[in-house]
């Protein structure tokens, strides 16, 4: 079983953050057991998530898309039709009810593409409390219509200006305003990173998607699929997915990491293929970094995949090989960002878009009664922008 | 008795700790504040290793590190800047380091490298008790204090075990915050210290957000040791001549300190 106690896949994960904020994760820790065990909170989080959220989404078999390569069919898990447009709201939901029935009245959040800040924005102004989040000058910049969106829910948004200015340093601002209002405070962690217990919490709140995933697929085929296929930046739509499949040892899990422009260019944000085992925001797993230690400034089109660290489960998943982490660049990603548009009418977003691309690469290489599960962990509307610029550049 | 716990033998008024980052403004100035600290009155000198990301640090000290890191700053950088500030002082001196550099240094290596260097122990703010089993040993191998942080939100259990684990002194957070200058120190300093007092003889020092003497003055009665780290930074940094507004405001601080009578 993992975690164990002291929140270790492994050898990765722990608590390495300040004295002052450890009573506050071991009360985290404990409301979190109790939520786990109690049938009126699971019972309200059901409920909000079908009758608000949108749940179950549906799997959906991409026929034309399937088609293109002419080898295994390629079913999609639509989280993008999730209110909020994206997963990140399974657990932002999930997490938002725990700080309600733990007396908080004061979420802080980070976000990087903005799709976690919307989520939590959203889920805050449902449960009536306060919201600030946290997001990189950069990010602000690059998806400036969730910004729109989170101060329309009634968010504060702080740009964040330190380092790079990106996720990473979000991550950074809100640790440290939880480190000062840690008693008022709620400090509600979109990722599967972080210190123990926030690898575990986000885990079993987005595990709905691969619960719902195994039994459509089951249904659907009268079989489990050959290939689950996310993409990974912290890596919590992925574990979401993946985790009921693990015990599934014929189901082969492949996580998608962000190769920006290329391995050898140095602008990526593939931990797992390019880091080594460090500490970062808390926990112990596979970071970017330099020679002496430098957390690196990473590069990808997908604001949220743009992050130097990894949930401490992956690198452990990794390490046992129960799964497999590959890489996509960004120019693999926008072309699939377009075809998925283009074939199935669905808008992708960025993230997702690399997991696409991996699996039509994939598909062609496998036989037609093969299939593949991808998590289309969210929906493009934010990515617009940017991909008409890119597109420009290209033209 | 370590080098640093000897420091409080016999003290009658509150120890002096400064706190300035390696390579900021300069490394030359690095090197040159550490007798200008001894010559007015510093006891004992904290040098901070520059992270790209120091989440238990406010703005003056991000900023800092940030130049530093940009001037080349490396933990064997600071180990050479130690090294040559040993030759200069016998104060005790310290490293402030998040631990992700002392992983990828090689833990054993850093402590033995450390200790070579004339360095007397280790502050590491992201490793909590739970966490820091194998530094403990490794830096108790290589003749190194590691002091462990105890913050206002520690229940007992948790101060009781710091106590018995650090080594030279205990490091008490004064506020529940990130460090850097401030305004206010928080109602209770005294409180928290006899509170941590009931379960230990060592040594109390308290650090963050103290910044001006009247601060330090207030500390300094309930505990052994004050440290004092944003507010000489911020003074290194603002202007090129540095040294008469730093030896100033330190002097100020040893004043205030010795007039608060213990």
């Amino acid at each position: 079983m993992v975690p164990d106690e002291r929140g270790y896949f492994g050898e990765f994960g722990g608590r390495f953050v300040p004295e002052v904020l450890i009573p506050a994760l071991e009360e985290l820790t404990e409301a979190y057991r109790w939520a786990k065990e109690d049938p009126a909170f699971q019972e309200e989080l059901h409920c909000l998530s079908r009758f608000w959220s949108g749940r179950p989404t549906p799997l959906y078999e991409a026929k034309r898309l399937s088609e293109l390569r002419g080898g295994a069919r390629i079913y999609l898990k639509r989280e993008d039709l999730l209110h909020t447009g994206a997963h990140k709201i399974n657990n932002a939901l999930g997490q938002g009810l725990l700080a309600k029935k733990i007396g908080k009245k004061r979420l802080v959040a980070e976000t990087g593409a903005g799709q976690h800040g919307v989520a939590v924005a959203a889920a805050s102004a449902l449960l009536g409390l306060q919201c600030v989040v946290y997001m990189g000058e950069e990010d602000v910049y690059r998806q400036a219509p969730n910004v729109n969106r989170m101060q329309l829910l009634g968010a504060e948004v702080k740009a964040v200006t330190s380092g790079s200015k990106t996720l990473k340093d979000a991550i950074n601002e809100a640790i440290r305003d939880w480190v000062t209002n840690v008693k008022s405070t709620y400090y509600l962690l979109g990722s599967a990173v972080g210190p123990h217990p926030y690898p575990l919490m986000v885990r079993e709140f987005q595990a709905v998607i691969g619960r719902e995933a195994r039994e459509q697929v089951l249904a659907l085929r009268g079989a489990l699929p050959d290939y689950v296929i996310a993409c990974v930046g912290g890596g919590s739509n992925a574990i979401g997915i993946f985790y009921p499949f693990l015990n599934d040892v014929q189901v082969k899990l492949v996580g998608v990491e962000a190769g920006g422009q290329g391995l050898d260019s140095g602008k990526h944000a593939a931990s797992l293929a390019a880091g080594k085992v460090g500490v970062l925001h808390g926990a112990k797993s596979f970071v970017l970094q330099n020679k002496a230690g430098q957390i690196q400034a990473t590069h990808s089109i997908s604001a949220g995949l743009d992050y130097p660290g990894v949930g401490p489960e992956h690198s452990y998943l990794k390490n046992t090989g129960r799964a497999q982490y590959v890489v996509v660049e960004d120019s693999q990603a926008l072309q699939a960002f377009m075809l998925l548009s283009n074939t199935e009418g669905i808008i992708p977003a960025l993230e997702p878009a690399h997991a696409i691309a991996y699996a039509l690469n994939l598909a062609g290489s496998l036989e037609q009664d093969q299939a593949i599960v991808v998590n289309l962990s969210g929906r493009g509307d934010k990515d617009m922008e940017i991909v008409s610029k890119m597109l420009e550049v290209k033209q | 008795m370590t080098h640093i716990a000897s420091v409080f033998a016999g003290k009658e008024h509150a120890a002096l700790i400064a706190f300035i980052t390696v390579g900021y403004p300069t490394l030359e100035a690095t090197l040159e504040a550490v007798p200008l600290l001894e010559k007015c009155g510093v006891d004992m000198v904290e040098l901070g290793i520059p992270f790209s990301d120091p989440l238990a640090d406010g703005i003056t000290i991000q900023q800092a590190s940030q130049k530093a890191l940009q001037n080349g700053i490396t933990p064997a950088a600071c180990l050479e800047a130690a090294r040559l500030i040993r030759q200069k002082t016998d104060l005790p001196l310290l490293f402030m380091t998040y631990y992700n550099p002392v992983l990828c240094y090689g833990p054993d290596l850093f402590c033995a490298d450390s200790f070579r260097a004339g360095i007397d122990g280790l502050i590491v703010p992201d490793l909590p008790l739970e966490e820091a089993g194998l530094l403990e040993e490794i830096t108790c191998r290589n003749n190194l204090d590691l002091i462990y942080l105890i913050a206002p939100t520690s229940p007992e259990d948790r101060i009781r075990q710091a106590a018995q684990r650090s080594r030279g002194f205990i490091y008490l957070v004064s506020v529940t915050g990130v460090t850097g200058m401030r305004k206010d120190l928080p109602e209770g300093s005294a409180g928290f210290a006899a509170r941590v007092k009931r379960f230990s003889d060592k040594p109390l020092c308290m650090g963050f957000g103290i910044s001006t003497p009247q601060q330090a003055a207030l500390v300094a009665g309930s505990v052994d040791g004050v440290i004092v780290g944003s507010s000489i930074v911020h003074l290194m940094g603002s202007q090129r001549d540095w040294k008469p507004a730093v030896s100033e405001f330190v002097c100020s601080l040893k004043k205030a300190i010795m007039e608060s009578g213990k």
